[in-house]
């Protein structure tokens, strides 16, 4: 019956032609250009290219003595580490914990997961003026404490915590509502024979609620390495051109910035794909190590 | 037989109240992270009322009386287009939701039903698609939009066009994957009872699969919107003159609008949340359900 019905042709070709010619236009062939681009010299977004640059890949020799490229890659690299510790640990944290209560777990679901339907740009603005030097949210909660002297939370020493800090906060209650919907799955009658074994809570989390989450932690682990690695709103609204003195780029904002500020389309090409190879390189390593980990 | 009784009873008594002290703990933590993430809110929106020279030295107490004040909305409505912001932003992304749904339930249709020589590569191309962020296509996207004279244009139409394009195809992949997976669990006897009635396949398609999948529509529809609405790249790139700035586009550009004037920011960052705050408080199971079904997008 299957084969009679599904067998023409002609519907088929209308359902999957429109979709197709979206993705051929709009991601594989641009994802191609992108690469032709990263070796060729075009100095507008609107002009055409000046044909293959001299040596070819010259654009990947000057990765390697930008010194912003490699403040960028640092960055980066350290906001994928905080992710995944800060972001996914925090989140873990508290759905083990909330695992233990019955009442008011809905509440916190809610009030945890809000900030994530918010715009980056919104929070961006919200945390400038928490932030702000001359009397935001925070230097005026230290001068309540007796703290004399504000803190510029967007000089060398601070721009770190002021940049990432958000963006953590940002995406707790996305990871914390995975791992609880995987913790829900788990059957309730592995905790009750654990309990008569006499098992406390620490055992119960080690041996039972630990293990059998490994996968929803896995899965956790590769979203908070390709999202990190796609941080642009947030940093871009609250630290702009790599504030203070170049120091806080990242490899997002750094490709927009060369690409629109500078005008070297070719280079801010290149440096897409550096995400691009990046993200598969660190989520294929991550998730060997991952796997091989045994309990 | 009875001393035993009252060791066993005590015992319990211990475990219960060493069990409500961690209780009392873990709801403190909880509370202490609900309310890091609850406050800000709060906070910005007490100094929205509050006058702007006000806000940086006393920005903790609730402004009322003398210090209650609407000027800094009044001053965001005069100053800034809010309304065609949001006018700008719904247009694009109701559109992009729509054709999303459109094409991608077509398309997860036929991959789910029908077989054919390239369904593997089809398939697998789709897949691969999902891996390519924004970043990597951007350029070439605006090159090519370029060249058809619809961006860098001040015709609004045009503009909104060159950025629900992008975000249709960036949404496309996801949703027919999503949706497969939910027209692949429907029993295919329905559709056979109706093709046997005489029915074609985009009436199949209509009125059996479409009403029976509807719920995941829904994930779908809520989680392109939001990302559509919230992607400052995309619109960054494309939407370049005032009037066709979006919600969020808008937002971006406000810190050069408002100068230090932080009353008036305070006042954009609430019209900003507060409306996403309302429709939260409604749908928020729904959301929440969209937006980690779309964990999977990478």
């Amino acid at each position: 019956m299957k084969s009679v019905m599904y067998k023409k042709k002609a519907p088929l070709i209308l359902f999957l032609t429109p979709a197709l010619l979206f993705l051929c236009i709009y991601l594989y062939y641009p994802f191609v250009m992108n690469i032709i681009n990263s070796f060729s010299s075009i100095t507008g977004l609107g002009t055409s290219s000046k044909g293959f640059n001299n040596p070819w890949y010259s654009n990947y020799l000057k990765l390697f003595t930008d010194p912003i490229m490699r403040t960028a890659l640092k960055n980066t690299l350290l906001m994928t580490v905080f992710t995944i510790v800060f972001q996914v640990g925090m989140a873990l944290f508290l759905a083990l914990l909330i695992d233990n209560i019955s009442k008011g777990v809905q509440f916190f679901r809610t009030v945890y997961f809000f900030p994530i339907v918010i715009s980056a740009t919104a929070l961006g603005l919200l945390f400038n003026l928490i932030f702000l030097y001359d009397g935001g949210m925070l230097n005026q909660l230290l001068m309540k404490f007796g703290v004399e002297e504000f803190i510029d939370w967007k000089d060398q020493n601070h721009y770190l915590f002021t940049m990432s800090f958000p963006v953590m906060w940002q995406y707790v209650g996305f990871y914390f509502v995975i791992i609880l919907t995987g913790l829900n799955n788990i059957s309730p009658e592995i905790y009750e024979s654990s309990e008569i074994d006499g098992a406390n809570m620490f055992q119960r989390i080690r041996y039972i609620s630990l293990p059998l989450l490994h996968n929803v932690l896995g899965t956790c682990l590769i979203l908070s390495i390709t999202g990190a690695l796609k941080i642009f709103d947030l940093p871009w609204v609250m630290m702009g051109a790599g504030m203070p003195m170049d120091k806080s780029w990242l490899l997002g904002t750094y490709m927009y910035n060369q690409t629109f500020t500078m005008g070297d389309v070719d280079y801010g090409s290149t440096i897409s794909i550096i995400i691009v190879v990046l993200g598969v390189v660190i989520s294929k390593t991550a998730n060997k190590l991952y796997k091989e980990k045994d309990y | 037989m009875f001393k035993r009784n009252v060791i066993g009873k005590n015992s319990i008594k211990i475990k219960r109240s060493n069990l409500s002290i961690s209780k009392i703990f873990i709801y403190l933590f909880l509370s202490f992270w609900a309310i890091t993430t609850i406050y800000p809110f709060v906070w910005v929106i007490l100094n929205s009322f509050r006058y702007k020279g006000e806000i940086r030295s006393d920005s903790f107490s609730i402004p009322m009386g003398d210090s209650f004040t609407l000027d800094n909305y009044i001053t965001a409505f005069e100053r800034v287009n809010i309304f065609g912001a949001y006018k700008n932003s719904l247009i694009i992304s109701i559109t992009v939701t729509i054709v999303v749904l459109l094409l991608g339930g077509f398309a997860a249709y036929a991959l789910a039903r029908y077989q054919f020589r390239l369904r593997t590569i089809v398939h697998s191309l789709i897949i691969a698609s999902m891996m390519f962020p924004v970043f990597s296509t951007i350029i070439p996207v605006f090159r090519m939009q370029f060249s058809w004279g619809i961006v860098n244009t001040s015709n609004l139409t045009l503009s909104q066009l060159s950025v629900i394009l992008p975000q249709i195809a960036g949404n496309l992949s996801f949703a027919i994957i999503v949706l497969m997976g939910y027209i692949q669990s429907l029993p295919i006897d329905m559709e056979e009872a109706a093709y046997l009635e005489g029915y074609n396949q985009l009436q199949i398609y209509f009125r059996i699969v479409v009403p029976i999948i509807k719920p995941s529509f829904a994930t779908v529809a809520i989680f392109t919107f939001l990302w559509s609405y919230n992607d400052l790249f995309t619109q960054m790139f494309f939407l370049r003159y005032r009037d066709t700035y979006t919600v969020t586009r808008l937002l971006n550009e406000i810190v050069s609008i408002a100068g230090i004037n932080y009353g008036l920011m305070a006042a954009a960052v609430v019209l900003v949340v507060v409306p996403v705050l309302i429709v939260y408080i409604f749908l928020q199971k729904n959301i929440i359900k969209g937006m980690t079904a779309g964990a999977i997008k990478g």
